[in-house]
């Protein structure tokens, strides 16, 4: 499946509603259930509700509720400036916060025309990539988990993320609150022994995604539990504004990594997988593959990261004002299109400050995947998604 | 990538009535915007959409924009009769004087959307609706049913600045509760001294339980269970 041609959307949108989830009547005789999936059920990894309608086993309506970890994250930060925000941007997807500090400190660079040295990029995509696979891993770990594989995937996950973890903390000082990058560059160098320590590290991976897929491509309950569960079609996924490895398993090749080249990713070679069957499978699938990916772009930036400052001379850090203007950047994270749109009027803080969230608006879509299936496979389809409350609700 | 003023012929070819204008933006970005009048604007994002020259179909960001009403004050000249001895005769003269000024320029809510090309791989056009006032006219159409992606997106935007989007399928509060009142992200929102109050279901389910029980004889209320 190639990208949805334009042609096939717009045959659809002329029709009025084709892309509202369909109404489901109830078929047998027994009454409805009103069922509140959360917010402190153990699969909804937070706090997390869904209103669901049952008929028997089969869902016919599902409202999913928000807003249980809300703290107004973009108000705290039009109210301080905008270096203060950094920490902070760490804990929305505490999964990823190097991810989460490069699309704002992209953004920002964007808003003041800041420079960023080469060997900061490089650094940047090295952080950006382990993250991914340390994302991806765990994902697929608490995908299992749903299915009833109880912990030891997730452990096979963890073991490997916690490597991970402990470059970040010898880099950045902390496992998972990296707070590492800089408008301009990165808080601080990598010396000679943390990068043979990455390349140990990644010299590990190929192994670990092998054992990780022998134990999981074939095997029956997850055959049985994700193939042909949850297919979300391409032109509803684009036109719901899915990104990341959502939208590539529903056939769209669409990588901001490949469309953007931000960064310095137009050096680096790698593959976009994408699926086949747009089902929990294939999510499963894409996401396996792109942690292989991962780890050949790693491996190049290992390779040819060179000498020389990590933070431009010319940056700004106190007193920091950009001019008048505004900036949307947006970056390829692992949960999808991370993106920050920053106004500025020229006073030290932000006029405006938005986060565009991809586990929220990956979400737009979760009613339509499950209408029609069994409670049970709720867990499963909401679990594909890879969601984290803390970006949700922000 | 076209330039915003060749969106704007475009979309004044192709749309009858349509009314666009360009916001520069000042800032070395260089995303550029368009502002829609609200009448045409539905028209607009359906062009933009389905014109297989742009093919937008891929809406990523949805955000509101709070300007509050501004008080500029301003020095002006003006015209003023004055009492003047000229050459020993008091006479009436017209004189240039300086005077300060107050006005209050009104405010407005701002919608901002973000529109890529996932066919065409290119972008971002950035266009913006602008409500009339900041209390009662606060009603802008939504882009729901030409992009979903909006779905989620208006429903914030309608709870933590309060613009009202038209057509929108499912208009509630998203982050805040149903019961809150106001809209946290304006720039004049002042937040309450205690935040103790948060609505629960507590005395419906109380009073539901106590129900079932004079009912049926079976059940057990909250405060037996609470030993």
């Amino acid at each position: 499946m190639s990208a949805p041609t334009t042609d096939l959307s717009m045959q659809l949108a002329r029709q009025e509603g084709w892309n509202r989830p369909p109404v489901i009547e109830p078929g047998g005789e027994g009454e409805l259930l009103e069922l509140a999936m959360g917010p402190h059920h153990p699969s909804t990894h937070g706090v997390f509700r869904m209103d669901v309608v049952l008929d028997g086993e089969r869902v016919i309506k599902l409202k999913p509720v928000f807003g249980y970890l809300h703290r107004n994250h973009e108000k705290i930060a039009e109210n301080t400036s905008y270096l203060a925000s950094m920490p902070y941007t760490d804990r929305l997807d505490y999964f990823c916060s190097l991810t989460n500090n490069w699309a704002y400190a992209l953004a920002v660079e964007k808003l003041s025309a800041q420079a960023v040295p080469e060997r900061a990029e490089y650094l940047r995509v090295i952080l950006a990539e382990f993250t991914r696979i340390q994302n991806h891993a765990s994902t697929i770990g608490f995908l299992l988990q749903e299915m009833g594989a109880s912990g030891t995937p997730l452990m096979y996950a963890f073991r490997e993320r916690e490597k991970i973890l402990d470059l970040f903390e010898s880099l950045t000082g902390s496992r998972m609150m990296c707070n590492y990058m800089r408008f301009g560059g990165c808080r601080v160098d990598a010396s000679a022994a943390w990068l043979d320590a990455a390349r140990k590290v990644v010299s590990g991976l190929p192994e670990f995604v092998d054992e990780f897929e022998r134990f999981l491509r074939t095997n029956e309950i997850l055959m049985a539990r994700a193939q042909g569960m949850g297919v979300l079609r391409p032109e509803l996924a684009v036109n719901a504004g899915i990104t990341g490895p959502m939208l590539r398993a529903s056939g769209v090749n669409y990588d901001i990594r490949k469309v953007d080249h931000y960064g310095i990713y137009d050096r680096f070679k790698f593959r976009v997988p994408l699926g086949d069957h747009w089902d929990i499978y294939d999510r499963y699938m894409v996401r396996m593959l792109e942690m292989r990916e991962s780890i050949g772009i790693l491996e190049q930036a290992l390779k040819e990261i060179p000498g020389g400052p990590v933070m431009d001379p010319k940056a700004k850090i106190r007193g920091f004002r950009p001019k008048p203007g505004e900036a949307y950047g947006r970056i390829e994270g692992p949960k999808g299109e991370l993106g920050f749109y920053l106004i500025s009027d020229g006073s030290p803080n932000p006029y405006r400050y938005r986060v565009r969230p991809p586990s929220l608006i990956n979400l737009t879509v979760l009613e339509d995947m499950c209408l029609g299936h069994n409670v049970a496979d709720v867990v499963l389809i909401f679990g594909s998604v890879d969601i984290v409350l803390g970006e949700v609700d922000r | 990538m076209k330039t915003v003023d060749e969106i704007k012929a475009a979309i004044e070819a192709a749309v009858r009535g349509a009314r666009v204008d360009v916001l520069t933006n000042p800032g070395p970005s260089g995303q550029h915007s368009l502002l829609l009048a609200t009448s045409t604007a539905a028209a607009v994002a359906r062009f933009l959409r389905d014109d297989p020259e742009f093919a937008l179909d891929f809406l990523s960001n949805v955000t509101g924009v709070d300007w509050p009403d501004k008080e500029i004050t301003e020095k002006v000249k003006v015209p003023k009769q004055v009492v003047k001895t000229v050459e020993g005769v008091e006479q009436t003269v017209e004189e240039m004087v300086e005077e300060t000024r107050k006005r209050v320029e009104p405010g407005c809510l701002e919608a901002v959307y973000h529109l890529y090309s996932m066919a065409k791989k290119q972008g971002p056009v950035v266009i913006r609706m602008r409500t009339a006032n900041r209390s009662d006219n606060v009603t802008l159409p939504s882009f729901t049913p030409i992009w979903r992606s909006a779905e989620l997106q208006e429903r914030e935007v309608f709870d933590l600045y309060g613009i009202v989007f038209g057509g929108h399928p499912d208009l509630r509060r998203i982050l805040m509760w149903d019961g809150f009142k106001d809209h946290p992200m304006r720039k004049d929102y002042i937040e309450p001294d205690d935040f103790e109050y948060e609505p629960t279901a507590h005395d419906e389910v109380l009073a539901r339980a106590q129900a079932q029980k004079a009912a049926t004889g079976m059940g057990i209320t909250p405060q037996e269970s609470g030993r």
